[in-house]
Protein backbone atom coordinates (compact mmCIF):
# COMPACT_ATOMS: atom_id res chain seq x y z
CA UNK A 1 0.00 0.00 0.00
CA UNK A 2 2.35 2.44 0.73
CA UNK A 3 4.62 1.67 -2.05
CA UNK A 4 1.96 2.36 -4.68
CA UNK A 5 0.87 5.50 -2.50
CA UNK A 6 4.64 6.56 -3.08
CA UNK A 7 4.54 5.71 -6.40
CA UNK A 8 1.63 7.77 -7.60
CA UNK A 9 2.93 10.79 -5.54
CA UNK A 10 6.10 10.52 -7.39
CA UNK A 11 4.11 10.25 -10.61
CA UNK A 12 2.00 13.46 -9.84
CA UNK A 13 5.05 15.53 -8.52
CA UNK A 14 7.82 13.82 -10.61
CA UNK A 15 7.13 12.13 -13.59
CA UNK A 16 4.01 13.64 -15.08
CA UNK A 17 5.52 17.07 -15.01
CA UNK A 18 8.60 16.25 -16.36
CA UNK A 19 7.13 14.19 -19.60
CA UNK A 20 5.18 17.66 -19.83
CA UNK A 21 8.17 19.93 -19.64
CA UNK A 22 10.65 17.53 -21.83
CA UNK A 23 7.51 17.11 -24.49
CA UNK A 24 7.13 20.88 -25.11
CA UNK A 25 11.22 21.28 -24.69
CA UNK A 26 12.23 18.90 -27.43
CA UNK A 27 8.94 18.72 -30.06
CA UNK A 28 10.57 21.34 -31.88
CA UNK A 29 13.34 19.50 -31.79
CA UNK A 30 11.70 16.38 -33.15
CA UNK A 31 9.95 18.30 -35.58
CA UNK A 32 12.57 19.97 -37.40
CA UNK A 33 14.39 16.42 -37.92
CA UNK A 34 11.26 15.14 -39.23
CA UNK A 35 10.51 17.61 -41.66
CA UNK A 36 14.29 17.64 -42.73
CA UNK A 37 14.09 13.75 -43.59
CA UNK A 38 10.40 14.10 -45.40
CA UNK A 39 10.21 14.16 -49.43
CA UNK A 40 8.40 16.81 -50.82
CA UNK A 41 5.52 15.05 -51.99
CA UNK A 42 4.88 14.12 -48.49
CA UNK A 43 6.02 17.42 -46.53
CA UNK A 44 3.07 19.48 -48.39
CA UNK A 45 0.29 16.30 -48.22
CA UNK A 46 -2.43 16.97 -45.76
CA UNK A 47 -3.49 13.04 -45.68
CA UNK A 48 -0.94 12.35 -44.45
CA UNK A 49 0.20 11.76 -40.15
CA UNK A 50 2.70 14.56 -40.14
CA UNK A 51 4.52 13.04 -37.12
CA UNK A 52 5.17 10.35 -39.04
CA UNK A 53 7.73 9.95 -41.90
CA UNK A 54 7.12 7.24 -44.32
CA UNK A 55 9.68 7.41 -46.91
CA UNK A 56 12.37 9.10 -45.53
CA UNK A 57 15.04 11.21 -47.90
CA UNK A 58 18.63 12.71 -47.43
CA UNK A 59 17.53 14.75 -50.48
CA UNK A 60 17.20 18.09 -48.66
CA UNK A 61 20.51 17.41 -46.73
CA UNK A 62 22.05 17.10 -50.46
CA UNK A 63 20.47 19.91 -51.61
CA UNK A 64 21.52 22.35 -48.76
CA UNK A 65 25.45 20.90 -48.99
CA UNK A 66 25.85 20.98 -52.50
CA UNK A 67 23.39 23.84 -53.67
CA UNK A 68 23.80 26.59 -50.60
CA UNK A 69 27.32 27.95 -49.19
CA UNK A 70 26.18 25.66 -46.04
CA UNK A 71 29.46 24.80 -45.39
CA UNK A 72 31.22 28.08 -46.23
CA UNK A 73 28.37 29.42 -43.77
CA UNK A 74 29.36 26.96 -41.29
CA UNK A 75 33.25 27.68 -41.48
CA UNK A 76 32.72 30.95 -41.19
CA UNK A 77 30.53 30.81 -38.18
CA UNK A 78 33.07 28.80 -35.96
CA UNK A 79 35.88 30.61 -37.55
CA UNK A 80 34.46 33.77 -35.73
CA UNK A 81 32.62 32.07 -32.68
CA UNK A 82 36.46 30.77 -31.69
CA UNK A 83 38.29 33.64 -32.43
CA UNK A 84 35.83 36.12 -30.87
CA UNK A 85 35.62 33.81 -27.57
CA UNK A 86 39.50 33.63 -27.51
CA UNK A 87 39.86 37.24 -28.13
CA UNK A 88 37.02 38.00 -25.19
CA UNK A 89 38.53 35.50 -22.99
CA UNK A 90 41.57 37.04 -22.96
CA UNK A 91 40.98 40.78 -22.71
CA UNK A 92 38.65 39.58 -20.42
CA UNK A 93 40.08 37.85 -18.40
CA UNK A 94 42.98 40.67 -18.21
CA UNK A 95 40.22 42.87 -16.85
CA UNK A 96 38.70 40.68 -14.36
CA UNK A 97 42.22 40.12 -12.66
CA UNK A 98 42.77 43.69 -11.24
CA UNK A 99 39.13 44.01 -10.61
CA UNK A 100 38.96 41.11 -8.39
CA UNK A 101 42.33 41.38 -6.71
CA UNK A 102 44.14 45.11 -6.48
CA UNK A 103 42.88 48.51 -5.55
CA UNK A 104 43.17 51.46 -7.61
CA UNK A 105 41.65 54.56 -8.24
CA UNK A 106 38.44 54.35 -10.70
CA UNK A 107 38.09 50.54 -9.67
CA UNK A 108 34.46 50.74 -9.00
CA UNK A 109 33.69 53.09 -12.13
CA UNK A 110 34.95 50.53 -14.20
CA UNK A 111 32.81 47.66 -12.75
CA UNK A 112 29.90 49.40 -13.09
CA UNK A 113 30.46 50.43 -17.17
CA UNK A 114 31.38 46.96 -17.49
CA UNK A 115 28.62 44.87 -15.73
CA UNK A 116 26.20 48.23 -17.64
CA UNK A 117 28.09 47.83 -20.98
CA UNK A 118 27.07 43.79 -21.08
CA UNK A 119 23.27 44.65 -20.48
CA UNK A 120 23.20 47.05 -23.35
CA UNK A 121 21.10 45.45 -26.19
CA UNK A 122 22.67 45.19 -29.91
CA UNK A 123 19.32 46.06 -30.62
CA UNK A 124 20.12 49.78 -29.69
CA UNK A 125 23.69 49.95 -30.97
CA UNK A 126 23.24 48.59 -34.38
CA UNK A 127 22.36 51.49 -36.75
CA UNK A 128 25.38 53.76 -35.69
CA UNK A 129 27.34 50.46 -35.84
CA UNK A 130 26.42 49.86 -38.95
CA UNK A 131 27.75 53.36 -40.43
CA UNK A 132 31.04 52.84 -38.00
CA UNK A 133 31.71 49.66 -39.49
CA UNK A 134 30.89 50.70 -42.85
CA UNK A 135 33.53 53.66 -42.02
CA UNK A 136 36.47 51.34 -41.40
CA UNK A 137 36.03 49.50 -44.49
CA UNK A 138 34.78 46.07 -42.90
CA UNK A 139 31.17 45.40 -44.37
CA UNK A 140 31.24 41.81 -46.31
CA UNK A 141 34.00 41.21 -44.24
CA UNK A 142 34.40 38.44 -41.05
CA UNK A 143 36.27 41.30 -40.10
CA UNK A 144 33.06 43.56 -38.74
CA UNK A 145 32.07 40.37 -36.48
CA UNK A 146 34.86 39.86 -35.25
CA UNK A 147 35.47 43.88 -34.04
CA UNK A 148 31.48 43.73 -33.19
CA UNK A 149 31.43 40.52 -31.05
CA UNK A 150 34.00 41.52 -28.32
CA UNK A 151 31.37 44.35 -27.14
CA UNK A 152 29.07 41.49 -25.35
CA UNK A 153 31.56 38.70 -25.36
CA UNK A 154 34.21 41.25 -23.28
CA UNK A 155 31.52 42.39 -20.40
CA UNK A 156 30.08 38.81 -19.87
CA UNK A 157 33.64 37.12 -19.78
CA UNK A 158 35.07 40.10 -17.22
CA UNK A 159 32.16 40.15 -15.07
CA UNK A 160 31.85 35.67 -14.90
CA UNK A 161 35.95 35.78 -14.06
CA UNK A 162 35.54 38.75 -11.65
CA UNK A 163 33.48 36.16 -9.43
CA UNK A 164 35.46 33.09 -10.32
CA UNK A 165 38.52 35.12 -9.36
CA UNK A 166 37.77 36.20 -5.83
CA UNK A 167 36.64 32.42 -5.25
CA UNK A 168 40.46 31.42 -5.33
CA UNK A 169 42.12 31.97 -2.00
CA UNK A 170 44.86 35.12 -1.88
CA UNK A 171 47.06 33.48 0.23
CA UNK A 172 48.37 31.31 -3.08
CA UNK A 173 49.61 34.67 -4.58
CA UNK A 174 50.81 36.33 -1.26
CA UNK A 175 52.98 33.31 -1.21
CA UNK A 176 54.23 33.38 -4.47
CA UNK A 177 54.70 37.11 -4.25
CA UNK A 178 57.23 36.58 -1.09
CA UNK A 179 58.98 34.35 -2.94
CA UNK A 180 59.78 37.11 -5.42
CA UNK A 181 57.09 36.50 -8.09
CA UNK A 182 55.99 39.82 -9.71
CA UNK A 183 52.17 41.01 -9.70
CA UNK A 184 52.31 39.23 -13.61
CA UNK A 185 53.68 36.37 -12.97
CA UNK A 186 51.76 35.70 -9.95
CA UNK A 187 48.39 36.03 -11.93
CA UNK A 188 49.55 34.06 -14.91
CA UNK A 189 51.43 30.92 -12.93
CA UNK A 190 49.47 30.91 -10.06
CA UNK A 191 45.72 32.03 -10.53
CA UNK A 192 45.20 31.47 -14.11
CA UNK A 193 45.64 27.66 -13.83
CA UNK A 194 43.30 27.50 -10.68
CA UNK A 195 41.01 29.52 -12.54
CA UNK A 196 40.83 26.94 -15.54
CA UNK A 197 37.12 25.51 -15.09
CA UNK A 198 36.32 29.58 -14.88
CA UNK A 199 37.99 30.33 -17.91
CA UNK A 200 36.22 27.14 -19.49
CA UNK A 201 32.83 28.07 -18.53
CA UNK A 202 33.31 31.98 -20.13
CA UNK A 203 34.53 30.26 -23.39
CA UNK A 204 32.07 27.87 -23.73
CA UNK A 205 29.54 30.73 -22.92
CA UNK A 206 30.93 32.96 -25.23
CA UNK A 207 30.91 30.81 -28.13
CA UNK A 208 27.39 29.84 -27.94
CA UNK A 209 26.50 33.57 -27.61
CA UNK A 210 28.61 34.07 -30.68
CA UNK A 211 27.15 31.34 -32.74
CA UNK A 212 23.63 32.53 -31.91
CA UNK A 213 24.21 36.35 -32.80
CA UNK A 214 22.02 37.35 -35.68
CA UNK A 215 21.67 41.04 -36.29
CA UNK A 216 25.20 42.55 -36.92
CA UNK A 217 25.73 39.76 -39.01
CA UNK A 218 22.72 40.58 -41.35
CA UNK A 219 23.89 44.04 -41.15
CA UNK A 220 27.22 43.93 -42.36
CA UNK A 221 27.24 40.74 -44.10
CA UNK A 222 25.53 40.66 -47.72
CA UNK A 223 27.17 38.52 -50.09
CA UNK A 224 26.53 34.70 -49.59
CA UNK A 225 30.38 33.30 -48.94
CA UNK A 226 30.86 35.28 -45.65
CA UNK A 227 27.36 34.83 -44.10
CA UNK A 228 27.33 32.98 -40.84
CA UNK A 229 24.42 30.16 -40.67
CA UNK A 230 21.59 32.01 -39.03
CA UNK A 231 22.07 34.88 -42.06
CA UNK A 232 22.43 32.05 -45.21
CA UNK A 233 19.90 30.01 -44.10
CA UNK A 234 17.08 33.31 -43.68
CA UNK A 235 18.42 34.78 -46.67
CA UNK A 236 18.97 32.24 -49.12
CA UNK A 237 16.47 29.38 -48.36
CA UNK A 238 13.14 31.88 -48.49
CA UNK A 239 13.47 33.57 -51.36
CA UNK A 240 10.18 35.97 -51.49
CA UNK A 241 6.98 34.27 -50.40
CA UNK A 242 9.26 30.94 -51.52
CA UNK A 243 10.00 28.74 -48.64
CA UNK A 244 11.87 25.80 -49.26
CA UNK A 245 10.88 24.10 -46.04
CA UNK A 246 12.97 20.80 -46.24
CA UNK A 247 16.02 22.69 -46.48
CA UNK A 248 15.26 25.39 -44.18
CA UNK A 249 15.09 22.75 -41.51
CA UNK A 250 17.75 20.45 -43.02
CA UNK A 251 19.83 23.74 -42.20
CA UNK A 252 18.34 24.28 -39.31
CA UNK A 253 19.32 20.54 -37.78
CA UNK A 254 22.86 20.61 -39.60
CA UNK A 255 23.45 24.53 -37.69
CA UNK A 256 22.32 23.47 -34.51
CA UNK A 257 24.53 19.89 -34.45
CA UNK A 258 28.13 21.33 -33.91
CA UNK A 259 26.56 24.06 -30.98
CA UNK A 260 24.88 20.81 -29.35
CA UNK A 261 28.03 18.70 -29.52
CA UNK A 262 30.63 20.83 -28.41
CA UNK A 263 27.61 21.35 -25.57
CA UNK A 264 27.58 18.40 -24.38
CA UNK A 265 30.90 17.54 -24.13
CA UNK A 266 30.99 20.42 -21.50
CA UNK A 267 27.58 21.04 -19.84
CA UNK A 268 28.71 21.27 -16.24
CA UNK A 269 30.96 24.17 -17.21
CA UNK A 270 28.05 25.53 -19.32
CA UNK A 271 26.05 25.98 -15.97
CA UNK A 272 28.14 26.89 -14.17
CA UNK A 273 28.42 29.64 -16.25
CA UNK A 274 25.24 30.28 -16.69
CA UNK A 275 23.91 30.53 -13.40
CA UNK A 276 27.74 31.79 -11.91
CA UNK A 277 26.04 35.39 -12.40
CA UNK A 278 22.67 34.83 -10.82
CA UNK A 279 24.09 32.33 -8.18
CA UNK A 280 26.27 32.91 -5.51
CA UNK A 281 28.14 29.97 -3.74
CA UNK B 1 76.21 49.71 -4.10
CA UNK B 2 77.81 47.04 -6.14
CA UNK B 3 77.17 44.35 -3.52
CA UNK B 4 73.91 45.88 -2.67
CA UNK B 5 72.41 45.40 -6.19
CA UNK B 6 73.27 41.88 -6.65
CA UNK B 7 70.39 40.06 -4.74
CA UNK B 8 68.04 41.60 -6.97
CA UNK B 9 69.64 41.43 -10.40
CA UNK B 10 70.04 37.83 -9.15
CA UNK B 11 66.41 37.57 -8.54
CA UNK B 12 65.59 39.14 -11.35
CA UNK B 13 67.57 36.97 -14.10
CA UNK B 14 65.99 34.21 -12.66
CA UNK B 15 62.32 35.46 -13.07
CA UNK B 16 63.24 36.85 -16.60
CA UNK B 17 61.85 40.16 -15.58
CA UNK B 18 64.68 42.87 -15.16
CA UNK B 19 64.58 46.31 -15.57
CA UNK B 20 62.24 49.39 -14.71
CA UNK B 21 59.39 48.15 -16.96
CA UNK B 22 58.74 45.22 -14.35
CA UNK B 23 59.68 47.86 -11.44
CA UNK B 24 56.58 49.94 -12.85
CA UNK B 25 54.55 47.37 -13.43
CA UNK B 26 54.75 46.33 -9.62
CA UNK B 27 52.96 49.58 -8.29
CA UNK B 28 49.76 48.62 -7.91
CA UNK B 29 47.39 51.35 -9.90
CA UNK B 30 50.00 50.88 -13.25
CA UNK B 31 49.81 46.93 -13.33
CA UNK B 32 46.04 47.24 -12.73
CA UNK B 33 45.48 49.89 -15.65
CA UNK B 34 48.05 48.22 -17.87
CA UNK B 35 45.57 44.99 -18.14
CA UNK B 36 42.48 47.13 -17.69
CA UNK B 37 43.30 49.02 -20.66
CA UNK B 38 43.07 46.84 -23.59
CA UNK B 39 38.95 46.05 -22.85
CA UNK B 40 38.41 49.71 -21.52
CA UNK B 41 39.61 50.90 -24.33
CA UNK B 42 37.88 48.60 -26.74
CA UNK B 43 34.46 49.24 -25.24
CA UNK B 44 35.01 52.94 -24.88
CA UNK B 45 35.56 52.33 -28.82
CA UNK B 46 32.99 50.20 -29.60
CA UNK B 47 30.06 50.77 -27.37
CA UNK B 48 30.77 54.30 -25.78
CA UNK B 49 31.19 55.65 -28.74
CA UNK B 50 28.43 54.28 -31.11
CA UNK B 51 26.29 54.88 -27.89
CA UNK B 52 27.07 58.98 -28.27
CA UNK B 53 27.25 58.80 -31.93
CA UNK B 54 24.18 56.93 -32.45
CA UNK B 55 22.55 60.15 -29.90
CA UNK B 56 23.48 62.08 -32.22
CA UNK B 57 22.28 60.22 -35.63
CA UNK B 58 18.51 60.33 -34.15
CA UNK B 59 18.67 63.94 -34.12
CA UNK B 60 19.72 64.12 -37.60
CA UNK B 61 17.37 63.62 -41.00
CA UNK B 62 20.24 60.90 -42.04
CA UNK B 63 18.85 58.40 -44.58
CA UNK B 64 20.54 56.28 -46.89
CA UNK B 65 22.76 57.72 -49.50
CA UNK B 66 21.73 61.78 -48.04
CA UNK B 67 23.84 63.78 -46.01
CA UNK B 68 22.78 64.37 -42.06
CA UNK B 69 21.15 67.97 -40.98
CA UNK B 70 20.65 68.17 -37.48
CA UNK B 71 17.31 68.47 -36.76
CA UNK B 72 17.01 68.44 -32.71
CA UNK B 73 14.40 66.87 -31.20
CA UNK B 74 12.00 66.61 -34.29
CA UNK B 75 12.89 62.76 -34.62
CA UNK B 76 11.15 61.99 -31.11
CA UNK B 77 8.49 64.10 -31.87
CA UNK B 78 7.45 62.96 -35.12
CA UNK B 79 7.61 59.44 -33.06
CA UNK B 80 4.49 60.58 -30.57
CA UNK B 81 2.47 61.73 -33.00
CA UNK B 82 3.26 58.49 -35.20
CA UNK B 83 0.21 55.79 -34.54
CA UNK B 84 2.75 52.91 -35.05
CA UNK B 85 4.98 54.22 -32.27
CA UNK B 86 2.73 53.88 -29.65
CA UNK B 87 1.24 50.22 -30.74
CA UNK B 88 5.22 48.89 -30.78
CA UNK B 89 5.14 50.55 -27.52
CA UNK B 90 2.29 48.87 -26.89
CA UNK B 91 3.05 45.35 -28.15
CA UNK B 92 6.61 45.40 -26.75
CA UNK B 93 5.08 45.87 -23.33
CA UNK B 94 2.88 43.26 -23.67
CA UNK B 95 5.42 40.71 -25.17
CA UNK B 96 8.06 41.29 -22.45
CA UNK B 97 5.03 41.38 -19.77
CA UNK B 98 3.58 38.46 -20.93
CA UNK B 99 6.42 36.42 -21.79
CA UNK B 100 8.24 37.26 -18.97
CA UNK B 101 5.01 36.23 -16.20
CA UNK B 102 5.53 33.01 -18.51
CA UNK B 103 8.82 31.92 -18.51
CA UNK B 104 9.00 32.63 -14.61
CA UNK B 105 6.40 30.83 -13.70
CA UNK B 106 7.24 28.12 -16.07
CA UNK B 107 10.80 28.40 -14.90
CA UNK B 108 10.62 27.61 -11.32
CA UNK B 109 7.60 24.85 -11.53
CA UNK B 110 10.70 23.22 -14.03
CA UNK B 111 12.92 24.39 -11.24
CA UNK B 112 11.24 22.49 -8.34
CA UNK B 113 10.46 19.70 -10.21
CA UNK B 114 13.89 18.90 -10.94
CA UNK B 115 14.64 19.49 -7.29
CA UNK B 116 13.98 15.55 -6.63
CA UNK B 117 15.82 12.64 -6.69
CA UNK B 118 15.38 11.01 -9.77
CA UNK B 119 17.49 8.65 -12.62
CA UNK B 120 19.87 10.29 -15.01
CA UNK B 121 19.42 13.88 -14.00
CA UNK B 122 22.16 15.38 -15.37
CA UNK B 123 21.21 14.21 -18.71
CA UNK B 124 17.54 15.49 -18.66
CA UNK B 125 19.02 18.90 -17.24
CA UNK B 126 21.29 18.88 -20.18
CA UNK B 127 18.00 18.12 -22.18
CA UNK B 128 15.93 21.00 -20.92
CA UNK B 129 18.81 23.33 -21.69
CA UNK B 130 19.05 22.75 -25.40
CA UNK B 131 16.18 25.42 -26.50
CA UNK B 132 18.76 27.92 -24.96
CA UNK B 133 21.93 26.54 -26.44
CA UNK B 134 20.30 25.76 -30.17
CA UNK B 135 20.78 29.47 -32.21
CA UNK B 136 17.35 31.33 -31.68
CA UNK B 137 17.22 32.11 -35.90
CA UNK B 138 17.38 27.83 -36.80
CA UNK B 139 14.76 27.17 -33.67
CA UNK B 140 12.40 30.07 -35.04
CA UNK B 141 12.64 28.51 -38.36
CA UNK B 142 10.84 25.16 -36.35
CA UNK B 143 8.13 27.03 -34.72
CA UNK B 144 7.48 29.34 -38.04
CA UNK B 145 6.60 25.95 -39.93
CA UNK B 146 4.80 24.73 -36.50
CA UNK B 147 2.69 27.72 -36.89
CA UNK B 148 2.47 27.85 -40.78
CA UNK B 149 -0.81 28.52 -42.21
CA UNK B 150 -1.52 25.37 -44.09
CA UNK B 151 0.75 22.85 -42.67
CA UNK B 152 0.43 23.80 -38.74
CA UNK B 153 0.71 20.66 -37.09
CA UNK B 154 -0.49 22.54 -34.04
CA UNK B 155 -3.66 23.12 -36.23
CA UNK B 156 -3.46 19.64 -37.15
CA UNK B 157 -3.50 18.00 -33.60
CA UNK B 158 -6.35 20.06 -32.75
CA UNK B 159 -8.76 19.19 -35.90
CA UNK B 160 -8.12 15.85 -35.10
CA UNK B 161 -8.86 16.07 -31.77
CA UNK B 162 -11.87 17.16 -32.45
CA UNK B 163 -11.64 20.65 -30.57
CA UNK B 164 -11.74 22.90 -34.21
CA UNK B 165 -12.86 22.34 -37.59
CA UNK B 166 -10.49 24.26 -38.95
CA UNK B 167 -7.08 25.55 -37.22
CA UNK B 168 -6.29 29.18 -37.41
CA UNK B 169 -3.82 31.16 -38.86
CA UNK B 170 -1.39 31.70 -36.34
CA UNK B 171 0.85 34.09 -37.89
CA UNK B 172 -1.68 35.68 -39.97
CA UNK B 173 -4.40 37.03 -37.22
CA UNK B 174 -2.65 40.01 -35.10
CA UNK B 175 -3.35 38.95 -32.03
CA UNK B 176 -3.05 34.98 -32.07
CA UNK B 177 0.69 36.45 -33.78
CA UNK B 178 1.54 37.87 -30.62
CA UNK B 179 0.54 34.66 -28.69
CA UNK B 180 2.99 32.59 -31.24
CA UNK B 181 5.91 34.87 -30.94
CA UNK B 182 5.67 35.35 -26.80
CA UNK B 183 5.13 31.27 -27.24
CA UNK B 184 8.62 31.00 -28.78
CA UNK B 185 9.96 33.09 -26.86
CA UNK B 186 8.86 31.63 -23.50
CA UNK B 187 10.18 27.86 -24.95
CA UNK B 188 13.46 29.49 -25.27
CA UNK B 189 13.66 31.36 -21.77
CA UNK B 190 12.51 28.66 -19.53
CA UNK B 191 15.61 26.63 -19.41
CA UNK B 192 17.74 29.95 -18.49
CA UNK B 193 14.85 30.50 -15.53
CA UNK B 194 14.89 27.25 -14.43
CA UNK B 195 18.67 25.87 -14.32
CA UNK B 196 19.47 28.75 -12.93
CA UNK B 197 16.60 28.71 -9.81
CA UNK B 198 17.56 24.97 -9.70
CA UNK B 199 20.74 25.60 -8.55
CA UNK B 200 19.48 28.19 -6.55
CA UNK B 201 17.46 25.74 -4.59
CA UNK B 202 20.20 23.18 -4.28
CA UNK B 203 21.81 25.94 -1.85
CA UNK B 204 19.13 26.16 0.60
CA UNK B 205 20.25 23.99 3.31
CA UNK B 206 18.21 21.03 4.18
CA UNK B 207 17.79 21.44 7.68
CA UNK B 208 15.98 24.47 7.29
CA UNK B 209 13.33 22.23 6.10
CA UNK B 210 13.57 19.96 8.81
CA UNK B 211 13.31 22.87 11.15
CA UNK B 212 10.25 23.87 9.57
CA UNK B 213 8.80 20.84 8.91
CA UNK B 214 9.33 19.87 13.08
CA UNK B 215 7.58 23.09 13.76
CA UNK B 216 4.08 22.03 12.32
CA UNK B 217 4.48 23.66 8.66
CA UNK B 218 2.95 22.76 5.89
CA UNK B 219 4.60 21.93 2.62
CA UNK B 220 2.80 24.79 1.28
CA UNK B 221 4.04 26.94 3.99
CA UNK B 222 7.83 25.72 3.93
CA UNK B 223 7.13 26.84 0.06
CA UNK B 224 6.40 30.23 1.23
CA UNK B 225 8.36 30.68 4.08
CA UNK B 226 11.69 29.38 3.07
CA UNK B 227 11.81 28.26 -0.70
CA UNK B 228 10.81 32.09 -1.74
CA UNK B 229 12.93 34.23 1.21
CA UNK B 230 15.96 31.75 -0.27
CA UNK B 231 14.85 32.31 -3.94
CA UNK B 232 14.09 35.72 -3.93
CA UNK B 233 17.83 37.32 -4.50
CA UNK B 234 17.76 35.27 -7.96
CA UNK B 235 14.69 35.37 -9.29
CA UNK B 236 15.32 39.24 -9.18
CA UNK B 237 18.55 39.43 -11.01
CA UNK B 238 17.41 36.07 -13.58
CA UNK B 239 13.89 38.13 -14.20
CA UNK B 240 15.59 41.67 -14.59
CA UNK B 241 18.47 40.30 -17.36
CA UNK B 242 15.58 38.00 -18.67
CA UNK B 243 13.57 41.94 -19.22
CA UNK B 244 16.28 43.35 -20.62
CA UNK B 245 17.09 40.61 -23.14
CA UNK B 246 13.13 40.10 -24.01
CA UNK B 247 12.64 44.17 -24.07
CA UNK B 248 14.97 44.67 -26.66
CA UNK B 249 14.77 40.91 -28.60
CA UNK B 250 14.50 41.05 -32.41
CA UNK B 251 15.45 37.74 -33.38
CA UNK B 252 12.64 35.80 -32.96
CA UNK B 253 9.85 38.64 -34.06
CA UNK B 254 12.35 39.27 -37.04
CA UNK B 255 12.01 35.52 -38.17
CA UNK B 256 8.81 34.56 -37.08
CA UNK B 257 6.40 37.90 -38.54
CA UNK B 258 8.87 40.36 -39.33
CA UNK B 259 6.83 42.77 -37.45
CA UNK B 260 3.42 41.77 -38.98
CA UNK B 261 0.62 41.61 -39.74
CA UNK B 262 0.26 45.22 -40.33
CA UNK B 263 2.51 46.32 -37.04
CA UNK B 264 0.60 43.81 -34.55
CA UNK B 265 3.75 42.12 -33.53
CA UNK B 266 6.78 44.93 -34.55
CA UNK B 267 8.47 45.86 -31.50
CA UNK B 268 11.09 48.85 -30.88
CA UNK B 269 14.08 46.62 -32.31
CA UNK B 270 12.34 45.04 -35.13
CA UNK B 271 10.35 48.24 -36.18
CA UNK B 272 13.57 50.73 -36.06
CA UNK B 273 15.38 48.27 -38.14
CA UNK B 274 12.59 48.23 -40.74
CA UNK B 275 12.63 51.76 -40.55
CA UNK B 276 16.93 52.33 -41.09
CA UNK B 277 17.57 49.49 -43.11
CA UNK B 278 14.25 48.48 -44.92
CA UNK B 279 13.27 52.46 -45.75
CA UNK B 280 16.64 53.82 -45.61
CA UNK B 281 15.51 56.24 -42.48
CA UNK B 282 18.35 55.88 -40.29
CA UNK B 283 17.62 59.08 -38.20
CA UNK B 284 14.33 58.07 -37.30
CA UNK B 285 15.59 54.39 -36.82
CA UNK B 286 18.08 55.84 -34.15
CA UNK B 287 15.25 57.28 -32.40
CA UNK B 288 13.29 54.26 -32.21
CA UNK B 289 15.73 52.47 -31.04
CA UNK B 290 17.27 54.86 -28.60
CA UNK B 291 13.57 54.83 -27.06
CA UNK B 292 13.98 51.42 -25.69
CA UNK B 293 17.16 52.97 -23.58
CA UNK B 294 14.68 54.77 -20.99
CA UNK B 295 13.17 51.98 -19.62
CA UNK B 296 16.16 49.66 -19.87
CA UNK B 297 18.41 52.06 -18.29
CA UNK B 298 16.06 51.77 -15.59
CA UNK B 299 16.18 47.88 -14.99
CA UNK B 300 20.10 48.33 -15.79
CA UNK B 301 20.45 50.64 -12.98
CA UNK B 302 18.39 48.84 -10.87
CA UNK B 303 20.42 45.58 -11.52
CA UNK B 304 23.81 47.10 -11.45
CA UNK B 305 22.99 48.22 -8.20
CA UNK B 306 21.75 45.02 -6.97
CA UNK B 307 24.84 43.09 -8.20
CA UNK B 308 27.37 46.04 -6.50
CA UNK B 309 25.18 45.18 -2.86
CA UNK B 310 25.33 42.01 -3.08
CA UNK B 311 29.00 41.85 -3.41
Amino acid sequence: MVGTHTWRVRTLRLYLPLAFFLLLTLFPFYWMLVTSLKPNEELYNLRNNPLLVYHPTLAHYVGVLLQTNFLRWTVNTLLVAVVTSVLSLVLGAMAAYPLARTRFPGAALVAVGIAATYLVPQTLLFIPMADIINALGLSNSLLSLVVTYPTFLIPFCAWLLMGYFKSIPRELEEAARIDGASRFQAMVRVVLPLAVPGLLSAFIFAFTLSQNEFLYALIFLTKSEIRTVPVGAIAELIRGDVFFWGQLMAAAVLGSVPVAVIYSFFVEYYVAGLTAGAVKG
Amino acid sequence: MAVRSRPYVAAGVRLGQPGWVGRLFEHEAVFSWAMLAPAVLFLLAFVAYPFCYGLYISMTDLATGRAAHFVGLRNFIANTQDPAFWQVTRNTFIYTGGATVLKLLGGLLLALVMNQQFRAKNAVRAAFLLPWIVPTVLSAIAWMWIFDPTFSVINWVLVHLGLVARGPAWLGDGNLAMVAVIIANVWRGIPFYAITLLAALQTIPADLYEAAAIDGASPSQRFVHVTIPFLKPVLAIVTMFSVIWTFSDFQLVYVLTGGGPANATNLFATYAFNLAMGAGQLGQGASIALSMFPPLLLVILALTLYLRRSD
